[in-house]
């Protein structure tokens, strides 16, 4: 039976990166719908009224909402090339360091990044605590998901990509410092892992989008 | 499996706490219900969750789950021989997920923050609307997922009516202390006979607080907020 697979995203978010990840350790075929989120075409749209964000991916003509959510669906619908643990147990650590990232250590990485004075540094502090947490699931581990890659290194992928363009671009040291040496080796082994290494959007194009976004940050935190 | 081998640390006001308790309730699961004092943290929570030190844990042969819908997903995955609580074609398992995942990060705090607003009508009518929206849109999305049944879950309760059913009482109470209508029957019929079915269900019942017994605890709760902090 023909499958027809679509992933709508953009050249740059690391939400839509986490599918493209998916799909091609998956070895699914899949047709890109290119979005220009300043400009979002109608299907995405209508595929997605509630969020209209990217990434959607649509099976079958069904749309498939939310990057974790479509993970599990991709994980659930392909069988080949397991992402989650079986045990439940293992499957539960993973879930909830999952929704870690997106709930509290990529918003303070964030914080950091575009906030000034002692939010900053109040932010600072927040990433250093959340970085803990991340380099001691890593004890043991080549990757978060074992010896491979699994979902929640792909939960945890964005830092592979764009933490060192955040500090370039910031004069922020995040994981520079070398205090997360697991981190760091891991970020090192992620980005060199063939199905991640084709997929990284351009790096100077990186540092432009997120110099500009700072800019944006800092000029409307002026002084009040 | 003892008794003891599942505990499960919350508190019965809270609605998070309720969808685990639904979850072993479907599943006939017998625990222990370490419930917390309210302002104080016991040394098991914060040695079982010390990332968030919050309510629910369940703790399952010594092992702590965190995280009120991660924890029903694991009661569902553990114990097989019970009823399923989510749906079993992937398809249908993500909107559910979708639908839970947009309660907890938009909808639910839209709620909360109705109380959280200081009286100025403007403001008020703006988070009661935002409220409003979003059950407008859980009322649409009711016929797509039910099947012909009483819940989102079909013929029987399942994920999505535990994720957004465990917010009746609260949404209850909320209307009596802001004297709003947020379930309206008016606009959302679907949800409102939803509610009710929702409410008299055997593993719902027992576990749902009354909305007086509730009312009482927030007006406490609202009243510690205002006094001056204990330290």
């Amino acid at each position: 039976m023909a499958e027809e697979v679509k992933l709508f995203r953009n050249w740059s978010s690391p939400f839509a990166l986490r599918i493209v990840w998916a799909l091609k350790l998956k070895g699914i075929e899949y047709e890109t719908i290119l979005e220009d989120l300043q400009n979002k075409s109608s299907l995405l749209l209508q595929y997605n009224p509630v969020h209209k964000k990217v990434p959607v991916l649509l099976h079958n003509g069904k749309p498939i909402l939310e990057s974790l959510v479509i993970l599990e669906y991709i994980e659930e619908t392909w069988k080949q090339h397991p992402l989650l643990p079986e045990d439940p147990f293992e499957k539960a650590t993973a879930r909830f360091w999952a929704r870690f990232n997106d709930e509290e250590l990529l918003p303070s990485i964030r914080d950091a990044s575009t906030k000034q004075g002692k939010e900053q540094e109040e932010a600072i502090v927040q990433v250093e605590e959340n970085l803990k947490y991340v380099e001691e699931k890593l004890k043991g581990n080549v990757f978060f998901g074992g010896e491979t890659i699994g979902y929640l290194d792909l939960a945890f992928g964005w830092l592979a990509n764009l933490v060192s363009v955040l500090e370039e671009v910031t004069g922020l040291s995040l994981t520079a410092s070398g205090k997360f040496p697991l981190l760091s080796a891991w970020m090192q082994n992620f980005s060199d892992a063939p199905v991640i290494k084709e997929c990284w959007p351009p790096r100077d194009k990186l540092i432009i989008k997120y110099q500009a976004m700072i800019e944006k940050y800092t000029a409307v935190a002026a002084p009040k | 499996m003892s008794t003891s081998d599942v505990k499960l640390l919350g508190g019965w006001p809270s609605p998070f706490v309720m969808r685990a308790r639904i979850a072993l309730n479907i599943k006939s699961v017998d625990y222990e219900f370490l419930q917390e004092k309210v302002g104080e943290k016991s040394e098991l929570l914060l040695k079982s969750n010390p990332v968030y030190k919050k309510i629910p844990v369940l703790i399952h042969a010594d092992k702590p789950i965190c995280e009120s819908l991660i924890i029903v997903q694991y009661i569902d995955e553990v114990w097989t021989s019970g009823p399923s609580i989510l749906p079993s074609d992937p398809y249908d398992r993500a909107i559910a997920r979708f639908w839970a995942a947009y309660i907890d990060d938009k909808w639910f705090p839209s709620v909360r923050g109705i109380a959280l607003i200081a009286e100025g009508d403007e403001e008020k009518k703006e988070a009661v609307q935002e409220v409003a929206t979003g059950l407008e849109l859980l009322e649409d999305a009711f016929p797509k997922c039910n099947k012909g049944g009483n819940f989102f879950g079909g013929e029987r309760i399942g994920y999505l009516d535990i994720a957004l059913g465990c917010f009746l009482a609260w949404l209850r109470v909320t209307e009596k202390l802001n004297n709003v209508k947020l379930l309206d029957e008016a606009k959302t019929p679907n949800l409102c006979k939803w509610a009710e079915s929702f409410c008299s269900d055997a593993a719902v019942k027992d576990v749902m607080p009354e909305t007086d017994k509730l009312l009482g605890f927030a007006k406490v709760l609202m009243a510690r907020f205002k006094a001056p902090p204990a330290n």
